[in-house]
Protein backbone atom coordinates (compact mmCIF):
# COMPACT_ATOMS: atom_id res chain seq x y z
CA UNK A 1 0.00 0.00 0.00
CA UNK A 2 1.31 3.31 -0.65
CA UNK A 3 2.05 6.07 2.08
CA UNK A 4 -0.31 8.53 0.84
CA UNK A 5 -3.52 6.43 1.30
CA UNK A 6 -2.25 6.64 4.76
CA UNK A 7 -2.31 10.33 4.76
CA UNK A 8 -5.27 10.24 3.55
CA UNK A 9 -7.50 8.10 6.32
CA UNK A 10 -5.57 10.24 9.00
CA UNK A 11 -8.54 13.06 9.65
CA UNK A 12 -11.18 10.11 10.07
CA UNK A 13 -8.87 7.65 11.83
CA UNK A 14 -6.96 9.77 14.62
CA UNK A 15 -10.28 11.38 15.85
CA UNK A 16 -13.92 10.05 15.59
CA UNK A 17 -15.03 12.07 12.52
CA UNK A 18 -18.70 11.76 10.84
CA UNK A 19 -21.16 13.38 9.39
CA UNK A 20 -24.36 15.58 10.37
CA UNK A 21 -27.15 16.16 7.84
CA UNK A 22 -27.13 20.38 7.59
CA UNK A 23 -31.15 19.07 6.52
CA UNK A 24 -32.75 17.07 9.41
CA UNK A 25 -29.58 17.27 12.23
CA UNK A 26 -28.74 13.33 11.47
CA UNK A 27 -25.05 12.12 12.21
CA UNK A 28 -23.56 9.28 11.08
CA UNK A 29 -20.58 7.16 11.23
CA UNK A 30 -18.27 6.65 8.99
CA UNK A 31 -18.96 9.66 7.06
CA UNK A 32 -20.97 9.78 3.99
CA UNK A 33 -21.96 11.74 1.25
CA UNK A 34 -25.86 11.50 1.67
CA UNK A 35 -28.21 11.05 3.76
CA UNK A 36 -30.30 8.00 3.96
CA UNK A 37 -33.20 9.72 6.41
CA UNK A 38 -34.04 12.57 4.39
CA UNK A 39 -32.27 12.24 0.90
CA UNK A 40 -30.23 15.61 1.38
CA UNK A 41 -27.08 15.96 -0.40
CA UNK A 42 -25.55 18.37 2.01
CA UNK A 43 -24.10 17.14 4.52
CA UNK A 44 -20.96 18.45 7.22
CA UNK A 45 -18.09 17.04 8.44
CA UNK A 46 -18.34 16.67 12.20
CA UNK A 47 -15.58 15.41 15.29
CA UNK A 48 -17.65 12.96 17.54
CA UNK A 49 -17.04 13.15 21.13
CA UNK A 50 -15.12 9.37 21.15
CA UNK A 51 -17.44 8.85 24.73
CA UNK A 52 -20.65 6.14 24.70
CA UNK A 53 -21.97 2.95 26.12
CA UNK A 54 -21.04 -0.36 25.30
CA UNK A 55 -24.27 -2.34 24.14
CA UNK A 56 -22.58 -5.44 22.93
CA UNK A 57 -18.91 -7.24 22.56
CA UNK A 58 -17.01 -10.02 21.36
CA UNK A 59 -13.49 -11.59 21.97
CA UNK A 60 -11.94 -12.41 18.61
CA UNK A 61 -10.19 -15.64 18.26
CA UNK A 62 -9.58 -15.91 14.67
CA UNK A 63 -8.39 -12.33 13.12
CA UNK A 64 -7.37 -11.55 9.86
CA UNK A 65 -3.95 -11.85 8.76
CA UNK A 66 -3.00 -7.83 9.29
CA UNK A 67 -4.19 -8.17 13.42
CA UNK A 68 -2.65 -11.55 14.45
CA UNK A 69 -0.37 -9.43 16.98
CA UNK A 70 -3.57 -8.63 18.68
CA UNK A 71 -4.93 -11.79 19.21
CA UNK A 72 -7.14 -12.40 21.30
CA UNK A 73 -9.07 -8.65 21.03
CA UNK A 74 -12.63 -7.74 21.76
CA UNK A 75 -14.31 -5.51 19.70
CA UNK A 76 -17.47 -3.78 21.04
CA UNK A 77 -20.67 -2.25 19.54
CA UNK A 78 -21.01 1.45 21.07
CA UNK A 79 -23.63 3.90 21.20
CA UNK A 80 -21.97 7.44 21.27
CA UNK A 81 -23.37 10.46 23.37
CA UNK A 82 -24.78 11.62 19.58
CA UNK A 83 -26.79 8.73 19.36
CA UNK A 84 -24.26 7.24 17.23
CA UNK A 85 -23.25 3.87 16.89
CA UNK A 86 -19.86 2.43 15.86
CA UNK A 87 -17.99 -0.08 16.37
CA UNK A 88 -14.34 -0.33 17.79
CA UNK A 89 -11.57 -2.52 19.66
CA UNK A 90 -11.67 -2.05 23.45
CA UNK A 91 -8.50 -1.99 24.76
CA UNK A 92 -6.83 -1.65 28.68
CA UNK A 93 -9.73 -3.92 30.02
CA UNK A 94 -10.53 -7.40 30.11
CA UNK A 95 -13.93 -9.63 29.00
CA UNK A 96 -14.52 -10.04 32.74
CA UNK A 97 -14.53 -6.24 32.93
CA UNK A 98 -17.59 -5.02 30.80
CA UNK A 99 -20.97 -5.05 30.43
CA UNK A 100 -23.74 -3.89 28.49
CA UNK A 101 -23.98 -0.19 29.82
CA UNK A 102 -20.47 0.34 30.49
CA UNK A 103 -19.44 3.90 29.83
CA UNK A 104 -16.26 3.79 27.16
CA UNK A 105 -14.28 6.78 25.77
CA UNK A 106 -11.73 6.95 22.43
CA UNK A 107 -7.98 6.56 22.64
CA UNK A 108 -5.13 6.58 20.21
CA UNK A 109 -3.52 3.27 19.66
CA UNK A 110 -1.74 1.48 17.08
CA UNK A 111 -3.85 -0.26 14.62
CA UNK A 112 -1.97 -2.23 12.55
CA UNK A 113 1.85 -2.61 11.16
CA UNK A 114 2.54 -3.42 7.29
CA UNK A 115 5.39 -5.69 7.09
CA UNK A 116 8.66 -4.81 9.36
CA UNK A 117 9.09 -1.68 7.00
CA UNK A 118 5.85 -0.66 6.21
CA UNK A 119 3.64 2.07 7.62
CA UNK A 120 2.47 2.14 11.08
CA UNK A 121 -1.21 3.13 11.49
CA UNK A 122 -2.75 4.66 14.66
CA UNK A 123 -6.30 5.40 15.15
CA UNK A 124 -8.62 5.43 18.15
CA UNK A 125 -9.76 2.18 20.32
CA UNK A 126 -11.89 2.67 23.27
CA UNK A 127 -11.43 2.03 26.81
CA UNK A 128 -13.65 2.19 29.88
CA UNK A 129 -14.37 5.42 30.90
CA UNK A 130 -11.50 6.85 33.39
CA UNK A 131 -13.78 8.22 36.15
CA UNK A 132 -12.71 12.14 36.92
CA UNK A 133 -13.87 13.88 40.09
CA UNK A 134 -15.74 16.84 39.94
CA UNK A 135 -13.66 19.81 40.77
CA UNK A 136 -10.81 17.88 41.04
CA UNK A 137 -7.44 19.97 39.50
CA UNK A 138 -7.02 17.28 36.97
CA UNK A 139 -7.70 18.03 33.94
CA UNK A 140 -9.49 15.94 31.81
CA UNK A 141 -7.30 14.87 28.60
CA UNK A 142 -8.98 16.78 25.80
CA UNK B 1 -47.40 -12.64 -16.92
CA UNK B 2 -44.44 -13.14 -19.33
CA UNK B 3 -43.53 -16.78 -19.56
CA UNK B 4 -40.55 -17.36 -17.08
CA UNK B 5 -37.31 -18.29 -18.00
CA UNK B 6 -36.62 -21.81 -17.41
CA UNK B 7 -33.92 -23.76 -15.65
CA UNK B 8 -33.37 -27.25 -18.00
CA UNK B 9 -29.54 -28.20 -16.34
CA UNK B 10 -27.53 -28.35 -12.78
CA UNK B 11 -24.15 -29.21 -11.93
CA UNK B 12 -22.33 -28.90 -9.12
CA UNK B 13 -18.75 -30.16 -6.95
CA UNK B 14 -18.41 -31.39 -3.78
CA UNK B 15 -18.17 -29.27 -1.41
CA UNK B 16 -14.56 -29.64 -0.13
CA UNK B 17 -10.93 -29.25 0.19
CA UNK B 18 -9.79 -29.63 -3.93
CA UNK B 19 -5.97 -29.32 -3.21
CA UNK B 20 -5.64 -31.09 -6.80
CA UNK B 21 -8.11 -28.60 -8.49
CA UNK B 22 -7.91 -24.98 -9.24
CA UNK B 23 -10.51 -22.36 -8.90
CA UNK B 24 -11.18 -22.97 -13.16
CA UNK B 25 -11.03 -26.70 -12.80
CA UNK B 26 -13.64 -26.20 -10.41
CA UNK B 27 -15.77 -23.97 -12.12
CA UNK B 28 -15.21 -26.03 -15.67
CA UNK B 29 -16.70 -29.43 -13.62
CA UNK B 30 -19.97 -28.04 -12.66
CA UNK B 31 -20.18 -26.05 -16.18
CA UNK B 32 -19.55 -29.72 -17.99
CA UNK B 33 -21.76 -30.98 -15.53
CA UNK B 34 -24.74 -28.40 -15.88
CA UNK B 35 -24.38 -28.67 -20.34
CA UNK B 36 -24.48 -32.37 -20.26
CA UNK B 37 -27.53 -32.46 -18.18
CA UNK B 38 -29.17 -29.66 -20.29
CA UNK B 39 -28.16 -32.33 -23.67
CA UNK B 40 -25.20 -29.65 -24.84
CA UNK B 41 -27.23 -26.96 -25.83
CA UNK B 42 -25.43 -23.84 -27.79
CA UNK B 43 -25.23 -21.50 -24.88
CA UNK B 44 -25.18 -17.27 -26.11
CA UNK B 45 -23.71 -16.03 -22.43
CA UNK B 46 -21.77 -16.92 -19.16
CA UNK B 47 -22.39 -15.53 -16.15
CA UNK B 48 -19.55 -16.48 -13.45
CA UNK B 49 -19.95 -15.47 -10.04
CA UNK B 50 -17.02 -15.15 -7.63
CA UNK B 51 -16.27 -13.19 -4.58
CA UNK B 52 -12.27 -12.84 -4.22
CA UNK B 53 -10.53 -15.33 -6.87
CA UNK B 54 -7.93 -12.09 -7.59
CA UNK B 55 -6.61 -12.22 -3.65
CA UNK B 56 -6.85 -15.94 -2.98
CA UNK B 57 -5.94 -17.45 -6.20
CA UNK B 58 -4.23 -14.97 -7.92
CA UNK B 59 -6.45 -15.01 -10.98
CA UNK B 60 -8.42 -12.62 -12.50
CA UNK B 61 -11.42 -12.01 -15.26
CA UNK B 62 -12.67 -15.46 -14.51
CA UNK B 63 -15.08 -15.18 -17.23
CA UNK B 64 -13.42 -15.22 -20.01
CA UNK B 65 -10.95 -17.71 -18.57
CA UNK B 66 -13.85 -19.91 -18.34
CA UNK B 67 -15.54 -19.59 -21.82
CA UNK B 68 -12.02 -19.84 -23.53
CA UNK B 69 -11.34 -23.33 -21.32
CA UNK B 70 -15.18 -24.17 -22.63
CA UNK B 71 -13.88 -23.64 -26.12
CA UNK B 72 -16.73 -21.19 -26.13
CA UNK B 73 -14.94 -18.70 -28.34
CA UNK B 74 -17.46 -15.66 -29.44
CA UNK B 75 -19.81 -15.71 -26.75
CA UNK B 76 -21.03 -13.20 -24.05
CA UNK B 77 -18.58 -13.83 -21.21
CA UNK B 78 -19.41 -11.47 -17.66
CA UNK B 79 -18.30 -12.23 -14.33
CA UNK B 80 -20.63 -10.78 -10.92
CA UNK B 81 -19.41 -9.89 -7.97
CA UNK B 82 -20.84 -9.17 -4.49
CA UNK B 83 -19.13 -10.98 -2.20
CA UNK B 84 -20.58 -13.88 -1.02
CA UNK B 85 -23.81 -12.95 -2.77
CA UNK B 86 -21.84 -13.64 -5.85
CA UNK B 87 -23.25 -16.28 -7.45
CA UNK B 88 -27.04 -16.13 -6.87
CA UNK B 89 -26.40 -12.51 -8.88
CA UNK B 90 -25.04 -14.41 -11.42
CA UNK B 91 -27.97 -16.33 -11.71
CA UNK B 92 -30.15 -13.17 -11.50
CA UNK B 93 -28.31 -11.43 -14.80
CA UNK B 94 -28.55 -14.51 -16.44
CA UNK B 95 -32.15 -15.27 -15.94
CA UNK B 96 -32.44 -10.99 -16.65
CA UNK B 97 -30.88 -12.06 -20.05
CA UNK B 98 -33.11 -14.90 -21.33
CA UNK B 99 -35.76 -12.45 -20.09
CA UNK B 100 -34.85 -9.69 -21.73
CA UNK B 101 -34.46 -12.00 -25.15
CA UNK B 102 -31.06 -10.94 -25.64
CA UNK B 103 -29.72 -14.82 -25.51
CA UNK B 104 -31.79 -18.04 -25.77
CA UNK B 105 -29.55 -20.49 -23.45
CA UNK B 106 -26.98 -19.28 -20.64
CA UNK B 107 -24.95 -20.46 -18.27
CA UNK B 108 -24.90 -19.37 -15.11
CA UNK B 109 -21.62 -21.12 -12.89
CA UNK B 110 -20.54 -19.35 -9.54
CA UNK B 111 -17.03 -20.71 -8.03
CA UNK B 112 -15.04 -20.20 -4.63
CA UNK B 113 -11.73 -22.26 -4.35
CA UNK B 114 -10.59 -20.55 -1.16
CA UNK B 115 -8.17 -23.22 0.15
CA UNK B 116 -5.44 -21.54 -1.44
CA UNK B 117 -4.99 -19.43 1.36
CA UNK B 118 -4.81 -19.95 5.10
CA UNK B 119 -7.76 -19.22 7.26
CA UNK B 120 -6.46 -16.07 8.64
CA UNK B 121 -6.38 -14.50 5.03
CA UNK B 122 -9.97 -15.76 4.23
CA UNK B 123 -10.98 -14.13 7.74
CA UNK B 124 -9.22 -10.89 5.63
CA UNK B 125 -11.28 -10.97 2.43
CA UNK B 126 -14.36 -11.56 4.18
CA UNK B 127 -13.90 -8.65 6.04
CA UNK B 128 -13.71 -6.80 2.60
CA UNK B 129 -17.53 -7.43 1.58
CA UNK B 130 -18.57 -5.55 4.49
CA UNK B 131 -17.49 -1.34 4.69
CA UNK B 132 -14.12 -2.15 5.01
CA UNK B 133 -13.59 1.57 6.53
CA UNK B 134 -15.23 0.00 9.81
CA UNK B 135 -14.37 -3.92 9.24
CA UNK B 136 -10.52 -3.05 9.36
CA UNK B 137 -10.19 -0.02 11.92
CA UNK B 138 -12.25 -2.11 14.64
CA UNK B 139 -10.90 -5.57 13.72
CA UNK B 140 -14.47 -7.32 13.45
CA UNK B 141 -14.67 -10.16 11.34
CA UNK B 142 -17.65 -11.65 9.47
CA UNK B 143 -18.21 -14.08 12.66
CA UNK B 144 -17.24 -11.54 15.01
CA UNK B 145 -20.02 -9.16 13.54
CA UNK B 146 -22.92 -12.12 14.14
CA UNK B 147 -21.33 -12.79 17.64
CA UNK B 148 -22.27 -9.07 18.46
CA UNK B 149 -25.94 -9.89 16.71
CA UNK B 150 -25.99 -13.44 18.64
CA UNK B 151 -25.68 -10.78 21.95
CA UNK B 152 -28.32 -8.68 20.88
CA UNK B 153 -30.46 -10.98 19.92
CA UNK B 154 -30.16 -13.33 23.17
CA UNK B 155 -30.42 -10.09 25.63
CA UNK B 156 -33.54 -8.86 23.96
CA UNK B 157 -35.69 -12.39 23.12
CA UNK B 158 -34.14 -14.33 25.68
CA UNK B 159 -32.98 -16.90 23.77
CA UNK B 160 -29.72 -19.06 24.96
CA UNK B 161 -27.19 -20.03 22.67
CA UNK B 162 -27.95 -23.44 22.62
CA UNK B 163 -30.97 -22.96 21.62
CA UNK B 164 -29.78 -20.51 18.36
CA UNK B 165 -27.50 -23.09 17.23
CA UNK B 166 -29.92 -25.84 16.91
CA UNK B 167 -30.37 -24.14 12.88
CA UNK B 168 -26.82 -25.76 12.33
CA UNK B 169 -28.37 -28.93 13.85
CA UNK B 170 -30.66 -28.81 10.92
CA UNK B 171 -28.63 -28.15 8.48
CA UNK B 172 -26.45 -31.20 9.36
CA UNK B 173 -29.27 -33.18 9.82
CA UNK B 174 -29.70 -32.40 5.90
CA UNK B 175 -26.41 -32.46 4.86
CA UNK B 176 -26.19 -36.25 5.99
CA UNK B 177 -28.27 -37.15 2.81
CA UNK B 178 -26.13 -34.74 0.54
CA UNK B 179 -23.24 -36.62 -1.51
CA UNK B 180 -21.92 -33.05 -2.27
CA UNK B 181 -22.17 -31.60 1.43
CA UNK B 182 -18.58 -30.60 2.48
CA UNK B 183 -19.94 -32.02 6.03
CA UNK B 184 -22.17 -34.85 5.30
CA UNK B 185 -22.76 -35.79 9.02
CA UNK B 186 -24.88 -35.35 11.96
CA UNK B 187 -24.02 -32.96 14.82
CA UNK B 188 -25.53 -32.34 18.52
CA UNK B 189 -25.62 -29.49 20.59
CA UNK B 190 -23.15 -30.82 22.53
CA UNK B 191 -20.96 -31.05 19.74
CA UNK B 192 -20.66 -27.12 18.97
CA UNK B 193 -20.67 -26.18 22.19
CA UNK B 194 -17.71 -28.31 22.39
CA UNK B 195 -15.87 -26.90 19.37
CA UNK B 196 -13.13 -23.79 19.88
CA UNK B 197 -14.68 -20.43 20.18
CA UNK B 198 -14.19 -17.76 16.67
CA UNK B 199 -15.64 -15.01 18.17
CA UNK B 200 -17.83 -15.27 21.93
CA UNK B 201 -20.12 -16.56 22.38
CA UNK B 202 -20.26 -18.26 18.34
CA UNK B 203 -18.11 -21.32 18.22
CA UNK B 204 -16.06 -23.00 15.20
CA UNK B 205 -18.76 -25.45 14.38
CA UNK B 206 -21.86 -22.98 14.37
CA UNK B 207 -19.89 -21.14 11.23
CA UNK B 208 -19.89 -22.03 8.02
CA UNK B 209 -16.87 -23.68 7.05
CA UNK B 210 -13.70 -23.00 4.74
CA UNK B 211 -14.16 -24.98 1.31
CA UNK B 212 -14.03 -25.17 -2.41
CA UNK B 213 -16.73 -25.41 -4.71
CA UNK B 214 -18.57 -24.88 -7.61
CA UNK B 215 -22.03 -24.69 -9.30
CA UNK B 216 -23.93 -24.32 -12.82
CA UNK B 217 -27.70 -23.73 -14.25
CA UNK B 218 -28.43 -23.85 -17.60
CA UNK B 219 -31.28 -21.62 -18.44
CA UNK B 220 -33.29 -20.89 -21.68
CA UNK B 221 -36.13 -18.86 -23.03
CA UNK B 222 -39.45 -20.60 -21.66
CA UNK B 223 -40.44 -22.02 -25.68
CA UNK B 224 -37.30 -24.17 -25.38
CA UNK B 225 -37.85 -25.55 -21.96
CA UNK B 226 -39.69 -28.66 -22.93
CA UNK B 227 -37.72 -29.90 -25.75
CA UNK B 228 -34.12 -29.69 -23.45
CA UNK B 229 -35.48 -30.89 -20.21
CA UNK B 230 -38.09 -33.58 -19.20
CA UNK B 231 -38.73 -31.69 -15.79
CA UNK B 232 -38.19 -28.10 -16.39
CA UNK B 233 -38.07 -25.98 -13.56
CA UNK B 234 -39.35 -22.14 -13.71
CA UNK B 235 -37.55 -18.93 -12.18
CA UNK B 236 -40.89 -17.02 -11.11
CA UNK B 237 -38.70 -14.70 -9.79
CA UNK B 238 -35.58 -13.29 -9.14
CA UNK B 239 -35.24 -10.18 -7.01
CA UNK B 240 -32.35 -8.42 -5.72
CA UNK B 241 -32.21 -5.57 -2.88
CA UNK B 242 -29.70 -3.72 -1.10
CA UNK B 243 -29.57 -2.06 2.44
CA UNK B 244 -27.49 -0.01 4.52
CA UNK B 245 -23.91 -1.28 4.18
CA UNK B 246 -22.89 -0.50 8.16
CA UNK B 247 -24.12 -2.84 10.36
CA UNK B 248 -24.23 -0.42 13.35
CA UNK B 249 -26.06 2.16 10.83
CA UNK B 250 -29.12 0.17 10.38
CA UNK B 251 -32.44 1.61 12.47
CA UNK B 252 -32.28 -2.24 14.04
CA UNK B 253 -29.47 -4.75 13.87
CA UNK B 254 -31.27 -7.40 13.83
CA UNK B 255 -33.64 -6.87 11.13
CA UNK B 256 -32.07 -7.57 7.52
CA UNK B 257 -33.55 -5.41 5.68
CA UNK B 258 -32.35 -6.58 2.32
CA UNK B 259 -34.11 -9.22 2.61
CA UNK B 260 -37.36 -8.25 3.52
CA UNK B 261 -37.70 -6.42 0.67
CA UNK B 262 -36.11 -8.85 -2.24
CA UNK B 263 -38.15 -11.43 -0.78
CA UNK B 264 -41.31 -9.28 -0.81
CA UNK B 265 -41.19 -8.76 -4.34
CA UNK B 266 -40.10 -12.03 -5.30
CA UNK B 267 -43.43 -13.44 -3.96
CA UNK B 268 -45.38 -10.77 -5.54
CA UNK B 269 -43.70 -11.21 -8.95
CA UNK B 270 -43.68 -14.81 -8.57
CA UNK B 271 -48.01 -14.52 -7.17
CA UNK B 272 -47.30 -17.15 -4.48
CA UNK B 273 -47.63 -16.39 -0.97
CA UNK B 274 -45.29 -17.70 1.65
CA UNK B 275 -47.84 -20.47 2.68
CA UNK B 276 -47.70 -21.90 -1.00
CA UNK B 277 -43.84 -22.40 -0.45
CA UNK B 278 -42.88 -25.52 -0.12
CA UNK B 279 -39.14 -25.64 1.06
CA UNK B 280 -36.84 -22.58 1.83
CA UNK B 281 -32.57 -22.10 1.56
CA UNK B 282 -31.39 -19.49 3.47
CA UNK B 283 -28.25 -17.66 3.70
CA UNK B 284 -26.43 -19.08 7.05
CA UNK B 285 -22.95 -18.02 7.71
CA UNK B 286 -23.63 -18.53 11.38
CA UNK B 287 -27.10 -20.06 13.20
CA UNK B 288 -27.98 -16.20 14.27
CA UNK B 289 -28.33 -15.18 10.39
CA UNK B 290 -30.02 -17.54 9.31
CA UNK B 291 -32.75 -17.45 12.81
CA UNK B 292 -32.74 -13.65 11.14
CA UNK B 293 -33.88 -14.88 8.05
CA UNK B 294 -36.60 -16.58 9.17
CA UNK B 295 -37.92 -13.84 11.01
CA UNK B 296 -37.66 -11.52 8.07
CA UNK B 297 -39.36 -13.39 5.78
CA UNK B 298 -42.09 -14.02 8.17
CA UNK B 299 -42.15 -17.42 8.79
CA UNK B 300 -41.69 -16.51 12.80
CA UNK B 301 -42.51 -13.29 14.25
CA UNK B 302 -39.73 -11.15 16.11
CA UNK B 303 -38.08 -12.69 18.73
CA UNK B 304 -39.67 -16.36 17.73
CA UNK B 305 -37.31 -17.57 15.10
CA UNK B 306 -35.30 -19.93 17.27
CA UNK B 307 -38.90 -21.36 18.81
CA UNK B 308 -39.59 -22.44 15.33
CA UNK B 309 -36.22 -24.04 15.08
CA UNK B 310 -36.23 -25.78 18.76
CA UNK B 311 -40.47 -27.03 17.54
CA UNK B 312 -39.33 -28.90 14.67
CA UNK B 313 -40.80 -26.89 12.27
CA UNK B 314 -37.76 -26.83 10.22
CA UNK B 315 -37.40 -29.98 9.43
CA UNK B 316 -37.97 -31.80 6.45
CA UNK B 317 -41.78 -32.91 6.61
CA UNK B 318 -42.31 -30.29 8.94
CA UNK B 319 -44.15 -26.74 7.99
CA UNK B 320 -41.15 -25.04 6.83
CA UNK B 321 -38.63 -26.90 5.70
CA UNK B 322 -35.44 -25.20 5.74
CA UNK B 323 -31.98 -25.94 4.11
CA UNK B 324 -33.21 -29.30 2.60
CA UNK B 325 -29.08 -30.19 1.49
CA UNK B 326 -27.41 -28.59 4.17
CA UNK B 327 -27.42 -25.30 3.85
CA UNK B 328 -24.02 -23.43 4.17
CA UNK B 329 -23.57 -24.55 7.88
CA UNK B 330 -23.89 -28.20 6.23
CA UNK B 331 -23.12 -28.51 2.51
CA UNK B 332 -20.77 -26.09 3.10
CA UNK B 333 -20.36 -21.89 1.69
CA UNK B 334 -17.90 -21.61 -0.87
CA UNK B 335 -18.59 -17.84 -1.33
CA UNK B 336 -19.25 -17.08 -4.67
CA UNK B 337 -20.94 -20.38 -5.75
CA UNK B 338 -23.28 -20.85 -2.71
CA UNK B 339 -26.31 -18.70 -4.32
CA UNK B 340 -25.85 -21.34 -7.62
CA UNK B 341 -25.77 -24.39 -5.13
CA UNK B 342 -28.74 -23.25 -3.35
CA UNK B 343 -30.43 -23.15 -6.86
CA UNK B 344 -29.13 -26.92 -7.91
CA UNK B 345 -30.63 -28.23 -4.91
CA UNK B 346 -33.94 -26.28 -5.32
CA UNK B 347 -33.75 -28.38 -8.90
CA UNK B 348 -33.13 -31.66 -7.55
CA UNK B 349 -36.75 -30.87 -5.11
CA UNK B 350 -38.46 -29.66 -7.69
CA UNK B 351 -37.59 -32.74 -10.11
CA UNK B 352 -38.12 -35.20 -7.55
CA UNK B 353 -34.33 -35.97 -7.00
CA UNK B 354 -33.57 -35.30 -3.61
CA UNK B 355 -33.39 -38.77 -2.30
CA UNK B 356 -33.84 -39.06 1.21
CA UNK B 357 -34.19 -35.41 1.96
CA UNK B 358 -37.12 -35.13 -0.59
CA UNK B 359 -39.58 -32.74 0.57
CA UNK B 360 -42.88 -34.35 -0.37
CA UNK B 361 -44.85 -32.65 -3.63
CA UNK B 362 -42.57 -29.74 -3.83
CA UNK B 363 -43.86 -27.69 -6.60
CA UNK B 364 -42.35 -23.81 -5.35
CA UNK B 365 -38.94 -22.92 -3.43
CA UNK B 366 -37.61 -19.88 -2.57
CA UNK B 367 -33.70 -19.28 -2.46
CA UNK B 368 -31.78 -16.29 -0.13
CA UNK B 369 -28.10 -15.48 -0.49
CA UNK B 370 -26.77 -12.56 0.67
CA UNK B 371 -23.55 -10.37 0.84
CA UNK B 372 -21.80 -10.40 4.11
CA UNK B 373 -24.62 -9.25 7.14
CA UNK B 374 -27.18 -8.43 4.16
CA UNK B 375 -25.90 -5.33 2.37
CA UNK B 376 -27.12 -7.03 -0.52
CA UNK B 377 -29.61 -9.97 -0.78
CA UNK B 378 -30.86 -11.87 -3.92
CA UNK B 379 -34.38 -14.10 -3.97
CA UNK B 380 -35.13 -16.53 -6.04
CA UNK B 381 -38.47 -18.18 -6.08
CA UNK B 382 -38.65 -21.50 -8.33
CA UNK B 383 -41.33 -23.71 -9.54
CA UNK B 384 -42.43 -26.93 -11.29
CA UNK B 385 -42.45 -26.21 -14.70
CA UNK B 386 -46.32 -27.93 -14.36
CA UNK B 387 -46.79 -25.00 -11.86
CA UNK B 388 -46.95 -22.32 -14.75
CA UNK B 389 -47.52 -24.05 -17.89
Amino acid sequence: MSVPRFWREIPHKYRLLGSRCRSCGAIYHPRRPTCPRCGSRDMEEVVLSGRGRLLAYTVIRRPPSDLEEFRPYIVGLIELEEGVKVLGQIVDCGPEDLRPGLEVEATLRRIRAHGPSGVIEYGYKFRPALKWEKGSSSQRPS
Amino acid sequence: MKAPPAIVGVGCTKVREHWGKSVLDLAVEACLKALEDAGNPDVDAIYLGNAASELMNEQGNLAALLADALALEGIKAVEVRAGDASGSLALHQASMDVTSGSSRAVLACGVEKMTDVMVQEVERVGMLFEDARTTFHSGVTIPGLCAILTRLYMERYGADYEDIILFAVNDHRNAANNPYAQYPFPIDVKAIMGSPLVADPIRLFDTAGIGDGAAAVVLCEPGDARRMSDAPVAILASEVACSRMSLSERDDLLSIRSLRLAADRALEKARVGLKDVDFFEVHNTTSIMGILALEEMGLAGRGEGWKLVKEGQIAIGADWPVNTMGGLKGRGHPWGATGLYQAVEAVWQLRGEAGKNQVDGAEVGLTHNMCGLGSVSCVHVLARWEVVA
